[in-house]
């Protein structure tokens, strides 16, 4: 068994066992850490088969980034662990039987008869000097352009669209409605009063 | 010359077409005045141009007419066709139909003429009634132009089928009276059954013969003679006798014959000068006319001709008898009508196919002259029409008093009158007949003389002479002074003096040409073994022979016996009636249920079929289509989604798990299919 | 060598772990969203492998964009969840069933 093998095979089973852990967990926060770990030897996989740029996106976007935020709104939300894990063991079994059965049939579609070295050889690794972001780079900014515009506008709607959904108007907040100031008459403001003058005692 | 009597046909139908349509579609616009001028003048093209064809056919004997006009369609080598054929028959029959139907239209005017007070106050029916009652009346005569003059059975079987409607809705005219209803569907769907064994004929004529015309099937007729077709296994049928018995059954539905007859009472809701248009002098002989014309294939069928004698016979003698006991002025009319039709369908029988078309004759003249006259009868009495509130009309109606009894003496076959030479030429026919139910034939026809006599005679005395007793029934009421009866104004007594001409002469005019001689030529056609009247042409002795002759026969004894019984117990012996019928309470009361046809058809064919109807309508429509098919689609689709709304159980991850299994399902399907 | 089969098994397992682990964890709306972040994973996963063996740079640029709509998703889905929270005081599926039928 080659070093490569025995990492990809290393790397194979924590991501498995992470992945596992993510959704078998009783605390939410936990789950979340398992997944950081899954998405570090995903990257560590991805390493492997040349996709450098993905690999430390991954880290850095979903790492850095989504995580991060995943890890926010669990703290702040105040989340019962008991009554979100109701249920949890009357489905485990089916969870796994079909799970299992998934692979299975996966598997057999996937497996080594139709994508073994034998039909799918593996390419000649690059050398050293082969950049990855170059290259994707060279795609994403030719044939891509336009995907890649779209993708932004992406984001964009999805900030907004979130900091839509959040944002919300507090009663105790203090702020100026510029239209009432300046729609205001005089009489709103100032009353003359017409009044005798009084004597001086 | 040709060409123009071509057009000159199409002027005949064209004209009564047009008029009926103005009259109709523009009744309200042009008012009664119009309508009334437009519809005779219509009628009046179509008599003097039929006045023409006659003349230029029997007269100068120039041979027969016939074209095709337009051709509707060509099936599979058939040709279905608009086209006329004038010979002497149909031409006879042209004149005829015209001339009654002129007649009629004038004397429409008069009868009419205050229709308004027919219908209920304020009834939008009754709108433009005298418009549209003119515009039914020229479009029969339009549909039974084209019925006597078609050259093919398609035309014959239009004319055939328009009569009928005219006739659905004249009959139903006050279609505000449930009774005029019931007795317009009563005909019509009576007429259906007659009808369907028409067509069934005509089917059969096609089948065998593969064309509609006339001529070619004629000639063709004699080739079929000994073919046989089977009606069911085992039944081998003369195929002539088949279709001549089929062809006969629609002539029973058109010429009131039993069973079939029980419309033709009825019909006599109609105003009266339908009745005596369609329902004595033109439509019910279409059956008459059309066994005449089809003569060629009837001659082939000694079963269907015996068939035929004795349908005829018990009309004429059956029906003769329930007019004695009717009180309706018009409905003795209308029974007296249906027992002459079977006379002539007894001289059809007889293969004496020129005496049934020479009382077809005779009687649309004397007929419609009755009919007009008990009219003019019922004008005067404020269309009062129970005879037992008439009487000694004489003084008061001279004209009418006179032509009913010219009518009376034409229809009992008085010698000398129109119908004397007719019916007992018929009665001679008859007699001289071999063909099976021949001698029982004549027994009816002679005992019908009998009673024609009777029922026409009572008719006439309890109307026109006795005590006046209009005028107990106003005391007894308490009216204010009696209606005088007047007699009727011009319109009304021209017509009846027109008709009662040629009811005294047409006969003694014809007989010699119509009854003896060729009159018809090539039209009809007799097998020699059964040319009755060739054989009763060898003892004739011209019409002054057969008038004094006519007093020394049986005929003859027996009306005057009919008239002498009649003048017996409705003059002299005035409570003679009532012992009798008191004491025949048995024959009285069949006669009243008028044998019990109505009653039958009403219990077996419209009880039953109302029956039907409510078995389907009940488990049919209720339970099957309503509750099992349109309610229970919904109550499955119901129930169905009621289950199936589980499904949408508004949770997550019930369809996370219906993804996860169809993907599942999906993969397993692809890798062992792949 | 490690053959492409390898690959794409570990991302099947990867894909059913996550569809178990949206089976069991029925009511946490967190851990779902987190299982969705992984089947992304395992597609991605995917993608790479075949772009690799393929040699063909275009799926890595298709993981490209499923990494910017996932943070996308990721965002808006955990904003959806803090105003669900905020208005239910839960995040428990078995409490979001107004589409019942």
């Amino acid at each position: 068994m080659s070093f490569e093998q025995i990492l990809f095979y290393v790397f194979a089973a924590i991501l498995v066992f992470s992945a596992s852990m993510v959704i078998s967990v009783r605390n939410s926060v936990h789950a979340i850490l398992f997944l950081v770990l899954a998405f570090f030897t995903s990257a560590a996989l991805w390493l492997m088969l040349e996709a450098e740029f993905l690999a430390i996106t991954l880290v850095l976007v979903y790492v850095g980034a989504v995580m991060v935020l995943f890890l926010f709104v669990v703290m702040m939300l105040d989340i019962k662990t008991a009554t979100m894990r109701e249920g949890f063991a009357r489905y485990l079994p089916v969870g796994i039987i079909v799970a299992l059965l998934t692979v299975a049939v996966m598997a057999l579609a996937v497996g080594q008869r139709h994508f073994g070295l034998e039909q799918m050889p593996a390419p000649i690794p690059h050398g050293a000097d082969y950049s990855n972001t170059r290259e994707l780079g060279l795609l994403l900014y030719t044939t891509y352009v336009y995907p890649f515009e779209i993708a932004a506008v992406i984001l964009l709607v999805a900030i907004v669209a979130a900091i839509a959904l959040t944002l919300r108007q507090r009663g105790s907040s203090k702020s100026q409605n510029v239209p009432d100031q300046v729609a205001v008459r005089r009489n709103d403001r100032v009353r003359l009063v017409q009044m005798d003058a009084e004597k001086r005692k | 010359m040709l060409d123009n009597l071509h057009n000159v046909n199409i002027a005949i139908v064209a004209a009564p077409l047009i008029g009926a349509l103005i009259a109709g579609l523009f009744g309200g616009a042009i008012g009664r005045v119009g309508a009334h001028t437009v519809a005779i003048i219509g009628v009046a093209i179509a008599f003097l141009l039929s006045l023409l064809m006659f003349n230029h056919v029997v007269v100068q004997d120039a041979g027969i007419v016939t074209h095709s006009v337009y051709t509707w369609l060509v099936s599979d080598g058939i040709t279905f066709e608009v086209g006329f054929l004038v010979d002497k028959l149909s031409a006879m029959m042209m004149v005829v139909v015209t001339f009654v139907s002129l007649m009629v239209h004038i004397y429409t005017i008069g009868y009419m003429a205050h229709d308004e007070e027919n219908w209920p106050e304020g009834s939008g029916a009754g709108r433009n009634s005298y418009q549209r009652f003119f515009s039914y009346i020229s479009l029969f005569t339009f549909s039974m132009l084209m019925l006597v003059m078609a050259n093919n059975f398609m035309q014959l079987f239009f004319g055939w089928e328009a009569v009928g409607l005219v006739s659905y809705l004249l009959i139903g005219f006050w279609l505000k009276r449930p009774t005029a209803t019931y007795a317009n569907l009563k005909a019509f769907l009576v007429n259906r059954v007659g009808d369907f064994g028409f067509l069934l004929g005509i089917a059969g004529v096609l089948m065998y013969f593969n064309t509609l015309d006339y001529a070619a099937v004629f000639n063709a007729a004699e080739l079929h003679k000994d073919l046989t077709m089977s009606l069911w296994p085992g039944a081998e049928w003369s195929v002539m006798t088949v279709i001549c018995i089929l062809l006969f059954v629609g002539a029973m539905g058109k010429s009131a014959q039993v069973p079939l007859h029980v419309w033709l009472p009825d019909s006599m809701e109609g105003p009266t000068p339908i009745s005596a248009l369609i329902h004595a002098a033109t439509m019910v002989t279409a059956g008459i006319f059309m066994v005449a014309r089809m003569s060629p294939l009837f001659e082939l069928s000694e079963t269907a001709l015996s068939f035929i004698l004795i349908i005829g016979a018990i009309t004429a003698l059956f029906m003769g008898f329930l007019g004695i006991i009717q009180n309706d002025i018009k409905r003795v009319v209308a029974y007296s009508t249906l027992s002459q039709l079977g006379y002539m369908t007894v001289a059809l029988g007889a293969s004496a196919y020129a005496a049934g078309v020479f009382h077809l004759m005779t009687h649309a003249f004397f007929k419609a002259l009755l009919f007009l006259a008990a009219g003019s009868v019922i004008i005067a009495m404020h269309h009062e029409q129970d005879m037992r509130r008439m009487g000694g009309l004489r003084k008061y109606m001279p004209i009418t008093w006179i032509t009913s009894l010219i009518g009376s003496l034409a229809l009992i076959g008085t010698p000398g009158f129109a119908g004397f030479f007719s019916k007992d030429l018929i009665i001679e026919a008859v007699h001289a007949s071999q063909l099976p139910g021949a001698g029982f034939a004549y027994v009816c026809v002679l005992l019908g003389v009998f009673v024609t006599a009777f029922y026409s005679f009572r008719m006439y005395f309890l109307v026109f002479h006795g005590k006046e007793r209009f005028r107990d029934v106003h005391h007894g009421h308490g009216h204010h002074a009696v209606h005088e009866p007047h007699e009727t104004p011009w319109v009304v007594t021209l017509p009846l003096i027109a008709l009662a001409i040629p009811s005294v002469l047409a006969g003694g005019m014809y007989i010699t040409e119509m009854g003896f001689g060729n009159f018809f030529g090539a039209a009809i056609q007799v097998l020699p073994q059964h040319d009755v009247l060739g054989q009763l042409a060898q003892n004739y002795h011209g019409a002054w022979g057969m008038v004094l002759h006519g007093f020394l026969t049986a005929p003859f004894w027996l009306a005057l016996a009919g008239v002498v019984t009649a003048w017996l117990l409705y003059m002299k012996f005035t409570h003679v009636p009532a012992l009798i019928q008191a004491r025949l309470q048995i024959i009285y009361s069949i006669l009243e249920q008028k044998y019990g046809f109505d009653r039958f058809n009403d219990w077996f064919f419209a009880g039953g079929s109302r029956g039907i109807g409510r078995l389907l309508w009940q488990w049919g429509d209720v339970r099957l289509i309503d509750g099992l098919l349109v309610n229970g689609s919904a109550r499955t689709v119901g129930w169905l989604s009621s289950v199936v709304r589980h499904v949408q159980s508004g949770y997550l991850y019930h369809y996370a798990f219906a993804m996860i299994l169809g993907l599942l399902l999906m993969l397993a399907l692809f890798v062992i299919a792949g | 060598m490690i053959p492409l089969s390898n690959y794409l098994i570990l991302g099947a397992i990867l894909f059913c772990i996550s569809m178990a682990g949206v089976f069991i964890n029925r009511k946490n709306l967190i851990i779902l969203l987190m299982c969705v972040e992984l089947m992304l994973l395992a597609v991605n996963m995917n993608f790479i492998a075949f772009s690799h063996f393929l040699g063909d740079s275009g799926g890595q640029v298709f993981v490209f964009f499923i990494l910017t709509v996932a943070a996308a998703e990721a965002a808006i889905g955990l904003a959806i969840l803090v105003v669900l929270f905020r208005n239910r005081h839960s995040i428990n599926v078995a409490d979001l069933d107004s589409l019942k039928g």
